[in-house]
């Protein structure tokens, strides 16, 4: 049947996951449109409380890019920090990096082809 | 023994050449050691056509009692050899910006792309 | 004999003859027809030579692989008349190469349309540079002979190294340049070294006669060795990778999906010397399970060095190098379950996972390059720090990158899910483990581009970022054909597999077809 591609274990049907999507979007748009009527955009309802805090420009609270994962970066430092130092930026060390692995590759393929 | 210089030779070159690549921190000296490590894969490739005795692989008024050398290795170095000429030419305009850019020629400095 | 048919019968050589021409053709033209007639010659001709290859794709799946031999007295005489070797230099045309020909012929159109709006002053060199990586990539993947693959490996060097260190007023794209062009020497020259060895024991460079007479002695596995590491270095995997992102971030944005499919047809190398010329060695499952090895450091590495980056484009180039280890998980899995003639039925699943993964590949991350030119050409930014609530003003380029962002990261229902699904489908059989580390891979790759989507697209606008210059109408085109074909194969991602990728994996696993074809063993 076009439209399903089969590996050894399962089938993948985009357009029958296209289908379920669609149904359920509708599903829950039904729901959503069945409920509060006493939320109003735009008023005083939406602005944020910051404990009596006057609030400051959201373009000074938009988090950027490099601030995203802090956290998982700061978790990891202990792998982060070697592996942004083993990325020198030298020629000379991305060369020594394949005279390595050449060395590796042919000790293996020849202890075991032989 | 005396029929495997070439082969040392070959080797010697290569090791010299990886070498250059791999520890000097002149841009200049790096390619260098490109071309080394090019001279020796040409030299590989013509000792490996060597035939005892034989001569020079051209036809015209070729004496007809001797074997001659492998012709097919001698035109694949002469492409390699041309190709080695255009990349060594790159290589070097290349340097030749950078030190216009960066005002020195040491990997170990020019490295903004890093990290 | 018809035009249609004498077409048909020279199309190998027109394929890569017709960019080679007008690469030449071009400086010329452009002082006497100017600008824009020349970038319309540049499209007319790409397209011409698209669907030169289609013609000859359509003539390869239906009939079975073709030869073309060049200075014979017609194409198809593999043996000269009272020889019993194949002496002349042939393409030999299976279903990979036809593959990735095609991938080729649509990601060179999608550049040049791209490529319409540049304003470089010399932008005629620009193009000829564009047209020989075009047939670098075509001569190397139809050829049938060693040496010849050498030639249009250094062609496709010198031509992309030409396009990375393009524009000379930058230091950074000298320092990238450079670095590119001395990796991809040490590797050419390495594969020279190969082709001596093996040439000095069997005397034959056609691949398909040293497929015949290898006999899988040391010397054999020497040379696998030093033209795997040679192979892995040029396409980028971990850990002979930081010339990646270096070079890919570099590059002006148009044509580094050129210097990607650059990468990806030396893996497309690996993939025939592995599978077609080392088919009967028993101890390529050794060299498989390496692959995959590094396959897997590959993904994670590049997925957890692309996180702390805070340049666009270098981010991406990371996440190229995650991309490429998918590709190689998939070719270790075929190669670790190789044994003989055939593989287990795993195996031919991964292969052609990894195969159609080589092609969204290409596609995604040239799609997302596009992006960030379009955002460094509108707001004059490259730092993802300094952006901030772009998706306000420029609609149709944030929806733009939502796709790509679903399509690399494997979201159903785009293209990138359904290679990635056979991949992981296929090697679960061989390790769960390799499984898992896929699919951590893809999630963290998700990751990274929601970084770069919402600290760039989301947000407020903010008053430095006001003054945004029209983004032209050709990028725009460019990447909504790349979107369409994205979204067609997501889609209809069986068309492709059944009729594309399926051949294509059994025409590498029947090494003794494609020597047959080579020699004509039994007559022409």
């Amino acid at each position: 049947m076009i439209g399903s591609l089969l590996s050894n274990a399962g089938v993948w049907m985009p357009l029958a996951w296209l289908f379920v999507l669609v149904v359920t979007w509708a599903i829950v748009y039904y729901i959503r449109s069945r409920g509060e009527a006493r939320y109003h955009k735009d008023t005083e309802q939406v602005r944020p409380f910051l404990a009596g805090h006057p609030e400051t420009s959201k373009a000074a609270m938009h988090v950027r890019a490099s601030n995203e994962y802090w956290g998982f970066m700061e978790a990891l430092k202990g792998y982060y920090h070697p592996l942004i130092k083993g990325h020198t930026g030298n020629l000379n060390d991305y060369i020594c990096w394949f005279t390595c692995i050449l060395a590796i590759v042919l000790v293996l393929v020849i202890s075991v082809g032989v | 023994m005396l029929w495997n210089i070439p082969y040392i030779a070959v080797v010697a070159l290569i090791v010299l050449g990886l070498y250059a690549c791999m520890f000097k921190s002149n841009l200049v000296k790096i390619i260098i050691g490109t071309s080394l490590l090019e001279a020796g894969a040409n030299l590989f490739l013509i000792t490996l056509g060597y035939r005892k005795g034989g001569i020079a692989p051209i036809f015209t008024n070729a004496p007809s009692t001797e074997s001659m050398v492998l012709p097919v290795p001698q035109a694949l170095v002469l492409t390699s050899i041309v190709i080695g000429l255009a990349v060594t030419a790159l290589l070097l305009s290349i340097v030749v910006m950078i030190y216009r850019h960066y005002g020195t020629i040491d990997a170990k400095k020019v490295r903004r792309l890093r990290g | 004999m018809s035009a249609i048919e004498s077409l048909r019968l020279h199309s190998p050589a027109l394929i890569i003859a017709i960019p080679l021409l007008t690469a030449f053709i071009i400086p010329l033209l452009s002082k006497i027809i100017g600008p824009k007639a020349r970038n319309g010659f540049v499209v007319a001709v790409l397209t011409g030579v698209l669907a030169l290859v289609l013609l000859l794709a359509h003539d390869v799946i239906t009939g079975g692989t073709r030869t073309y031999v060049l200075g014979g007295s017609t194409p198809l005489l593999t043996l000269p008349s009272g020889y019993q070797v194949p002496v002349r230099i042939m393409f030999v045309i299976d279903a990979m190469g036809v593959f990735m020909g095609i991938m080729c012929g649509v990601i060179a159109l999608v550049a040049a349309i791209y490529s319409c709006m540049e304003t470089y002053e010399g932008l005629y060199k620009f193009y000829t540079l564009l047209l020989l990586v075009t047939t670098g990539i075509f001569g190397l993947v139809f050829t049938g002979d060693l040496f010849n693959l050498f030639v249009f490996f250094e062609i496709l060097s010198i031509a992309s190294c030409g396009l990375v260190a393009f524009k000379i007023d930058s230091p950074m794209s000298m320092e990238g340049g450079f670095k590119y062009m001395v990796i991809s020497d040490i590797g050419g020259l390495s594969l020279l070294v190969m082709i001596g060895l093996l040439y000095g024991q069997y005397d034959a460079l056609n691949i398909g006669m040293l497929a015949n007479r290898m006999d899988y002695g040391m010397i054999d596995i020497i040379a696998l060795g030093l033209i795997v590491t040679a192979l892995l270095m040029k396409s980028g995997s971990v850990p002979m990778h930081m010339w990646t992102p270096d070079a890919y971030g570099e590059t002006p944005s148009s044509v580094t999906i050129m210097i990607v499919g650059a990468s990806l047809s030396s893996l497309y190398a690996l993939f025939r010397i592995c599978f077609t010329l080392y088919g009967g060695f028993i101890g390529i499952n050794v060299a498989g399970w390496i692959i995959v090895i590094l396959a897997l450091i590959s993904i994670l590495v590049g997925v957890t060095m692309a996180i702390p980056q805070t340049d666009f484009k270098r981010l991406i180039g990371y996440a190229a190098v995650a991309e490429i280890g998918f590709i190689l998980l998939g070719l270790g899995a075929g190669l670790a379950s190789l044994s003989g003639n055939s593989v287990d039925a795993y195996g031919i699943k991964a292969m052609e996972g990894s195969i159609f993964h080589i092609f969204n590949d290409a596609l995604d991350i040239g799609l997302l390059f596009f992006v960030a030119a379009v955002v460094s050409y509108a707001t004059g930014q490259r730092n993802l720090n300094n952006l901030c609530g772009l998706g306000r003003k420029m609609k149709y380029t944030t929806f733009l990158f939502i796709i790509g962002l679903a399509a690399v990261a494997g979201l159903p229902p785009m293209n990138g899910f359904a290679s990635k699904f056979l991949i992981y489908e296929s090697v679960f059989h061989l390790n769960p483990i390799l499984a898992i580390i896929g699919i951590l891979g893809s999630i963290m790759m998700l990751a990274i581009f929601v970084k770069a989507f919402s600290g760039a697209f989301l947000g407020p606008p903010v008053p430095e970022l006001e003054t945004y210059k029209k983004v032209p109408r050709s990028m725009l085109f460019a990447m909504s054909i790349v979107v369409a074909i994205i979204v067609f194969f997501g889609l209809f991602p069986d068309l492709i597999v059944d009729n594309l990728a399926h051949p294509a994996a059994q025409a590498l696993v029947n090494h003794s077809e494609y020597i047959s074809h080579a020699i004509r063993i039994g007559g022409v």
